[in-house]
């Protein structure tokens, strides 16, 4: 035990000596999660938005002015048909257009409430769904505060539709997305680029012929960017949560616990990744081309899967964020519990045992 | 008075596909003696010291090391051995204190006797002001030496050496060879391969590879006296020029 002690303090020595290292683990996860929000956050100023209010109440009148009020909406036409709205979305007028339904006034009033509609230009779909739900914000401040005013009114319906793309996902995808890539780049290359290091210096050969076994050493060059990488999750959940105001609906040690189980599957993919490359140089190149890419690009994280064409569907299929993803939306976002997420969840665990096997295969062969 | 037999190997055959970088190798070491691996590069020096390291297993034949079986028994002989490979081999950005401090913990030596050991090694080479200084900041030779002085930190019975002068200025080599001469009066048995005839001379026992042979096996006089020249020079060239013919 104090041989694993000494060698996890060699270990933290070489991270906290490098200043280059020190800003990949820990600069960079902040400085990546605030410029991903702040692009999706930046765009929502001044939206335009159209009114189509069939009602032509006091009511729709104030919810309309409430919006054109606030600094992220302007409203900039009105409309008295889904033909003209419709006209105005295809010319790109407008990203948004407000429908009152007929009678929503007094509708109000009954038990059921009113009911708004939000047709939503989709074809940017984090922006289409940050729009309509501050929208939707907007409107249910609006009724909150009659409610405090002591007008007992339901809260209306408020029900977005998307244009021009109906398999819209959440616009929270990029704290999922940020922790999926953070953790699978820093795991993943920094743990296999520490190991292929120690080849390239000649101080493995030292290491292979101590008493420590093949095992120890690995874990010893390991464990430090578990803790690291722990520390990232809660760096980018917290920021994630505190300043772009991503619920975490599910249960949160769950959340944890899978963000750990990814953890162990970046870090084996690294350590297969060590045990087939010889130079840092190749094992940051595969860990960028083979593990940050699909993990932008293939993994829902920025594109939906499900508008890509089907070969780039099918190659989804071994991009592991693709599934990490799915657990963390549904744990955050829709506060799932294991019922929902085993399968992906198996999988996950499924390929961390597949790429420790192959590694502890081509350890092996390279014995002989 | 027989000599005690530390490494034996007998018919050692090691094959990478259809080369075969040693044929039936067959030598004894004894204990306390400085035995020279000397071969051109490419001879098959290091692929031997590898497997009596443990690092890779031969293909075929009966090896001990320090009373171990090199198949079954690893483990005990990595705990008795001491290895500095041809490539330089302390972490350049931890100081030579942190140096030391990792191999001996990895050997799994007290902290206390790490740290007074630590001083004592330090003083004894004379650089207890740089004791704090990065590897990264030390000229090459001291690296050398340093990284010998490490590979014996934890006594062991038997320090393979693997082309450890290589890079080193004369002056350099010689100091590095006195430190070895004290190592072997210290009762640790030296195993070390080199590629330079004039270290050849420092060894007690001498074994010549040429292709993945040992061609000749005595001290440098007696092979001189085989062979009749006057210098190991000459007894290398005289081998490897039977070979070609």
């Amino acid at each position: 035990m104090t041989r694993f002690a000494g060698f996890l303090h060699k270990e933290f020595i070489h991270i906290f000596r490098d200043i280059r290292t020190m800003m990949i683990l820990f600069a960079i996860p902040v400085f990546q999660i605030l410029i991903f929000g702040y692009v999706i956050k930046n765009e929502i100023q001044d939206v335009k938005v159209g009114i189509l209010d069939f009602s032509r109440s006091n009511r729709s009148a104030e919810i309309t002015n409430r919006i054109n009020a606030s600094n992220d909406f302007e409203v900039v036409a009105r409309y008295y048909s889904y033909a003209e709205a419709e006209e105005a979305f295809r010319r790109s007028e407008v990203k948004e257009v407000i429908v009152f339904e007929a009678g929503f006034s007094k509708n109000l009033y009954t038990h059921n409430g009113g009911a708004v509609q939000l047709l939503l230009d989709a074809s940017d779909p984090n922006l289409a769904n940050l729009i309509g739900s501050y929208t939707t914000a907007t409107i249910m401040r609006y009724i909150s505060e009659l409610n405090h005013q002591g007008i007992s009114i339901p809260h209306p319906t408020v029900e977005p539709r998307m244009w021009y793309n109906e398999n819209l996902k959440s616009a929270y995808m990029f704290v999922p997305g940020t922790m999926a890539l953070i953790l699978m780049l820093i795991t993943a290359m920094m743990s296999s680029i520490s190991i292929v290091r120690e080849k390239e210096t000649g101080t493995m050969e030292v290491l292979l012929v101590s008493p420590l076994n093949r095992w120890q050493i690995v874990f010893g060059k390991v464990t430090p960017y578990i803790l690291i990488s722990v520390v990232n999750a809660c760096s980018v959940i917290a920021v994630g949560n505190l300043v772009f105001g991503v619920p975490i609906h599910g249960n949160i040690l769950l959340l944890f616990a899978e963000a750990l189980l990814f953890i162990l599957l970046a870090l084996s993919i690294g350590i297969f990744i060590s045990s087939v490359v010889k130079t840092q140089m190749m094992a940051m190149f595969i860990s960028m081309f083979v593990l940050m890419l699909p993990t932008l690009l293939l993994s829902g994280f920025i594109f939906p899967i499900e508008n890509m064409p089907k070969v780039l569907q099918w190659l989804s299929v071994i991009v592991p964020a693709k599934y990490f993803l799915e657990i963390i939306k549904m744990i955050m976002l829709k506060g799932g519990a294991m019922a929902e997420i085993w399968k992906p969840t198996l999988v996950l665990l499924a390929m961390t045992l597949f790429f420790l096997g192959m590694s502890i295969l081509k350890f092996k062969s390279r014995l002989e | 008075m027989e000599r005690e037999i530390i490494i034996k190997a007998e018919n050692m055959v090691k094959k990478f596909g259809n080369f075969v970088a040693n044929h039936c190798l067959n030598f004894e070491v004894y204990r306390g003696e400085i035995f020279g691996f000397l071969g051109a590069n490419g001879a098959g020096k290091t692929t031997a010291i590898k497997i009596l390291c443990g690092l890779s297993y031969p293909t075929s034949g009966t090896i001990s090391v320090a009373g171990f079986d090199v198949y079954r028994q690893r483990e005990q002989i990595k705990r008795n051995i001491g290895y500095m490979s041809q490539k330089f081999s302390l972490y350049e950005d931890l100081s030579i204190r942190e140096n030391i401090r990792f191999f001996a913990g990895i050997y799994g030596l007290k902290r206390d006797y790490i740290r007074k050991r630590t001083e004592e090694l330090l003083e004894e080479l004379q650089i207890t002001h740089l004791g704090n200084e990065l590897i990264a900041d030390l000229p090459l030779g001291w690296r050398q030496k340093l990284a010998f002085s490490v590979a014996v930190f934890h006594r062991p019975q038997i320090v393979f050496l693997d082309e450890p002068t290589s890079g080193v200025d004369p002056a350099t080599r010689r100091q590095f060879w006195d430190m070895i001469n004290r190592a072997a009066a210290g009762g640790i048995t030296v195993f070390v391969t080199t590629h330079y005839m004039d270290e050849a001379e420092y060894c007690d026992r001498l074994s010549i590879m040429v292709d993945g042979r040992i061609d000749a096996l005595d001290t440098p006089a007696g092979l001189k006296e085989q062979l009749g020249v006057d210098n190991i020079d000459d007894v290398f060239l005289k081998l490897v020029r039977n070979k070609t013919v």
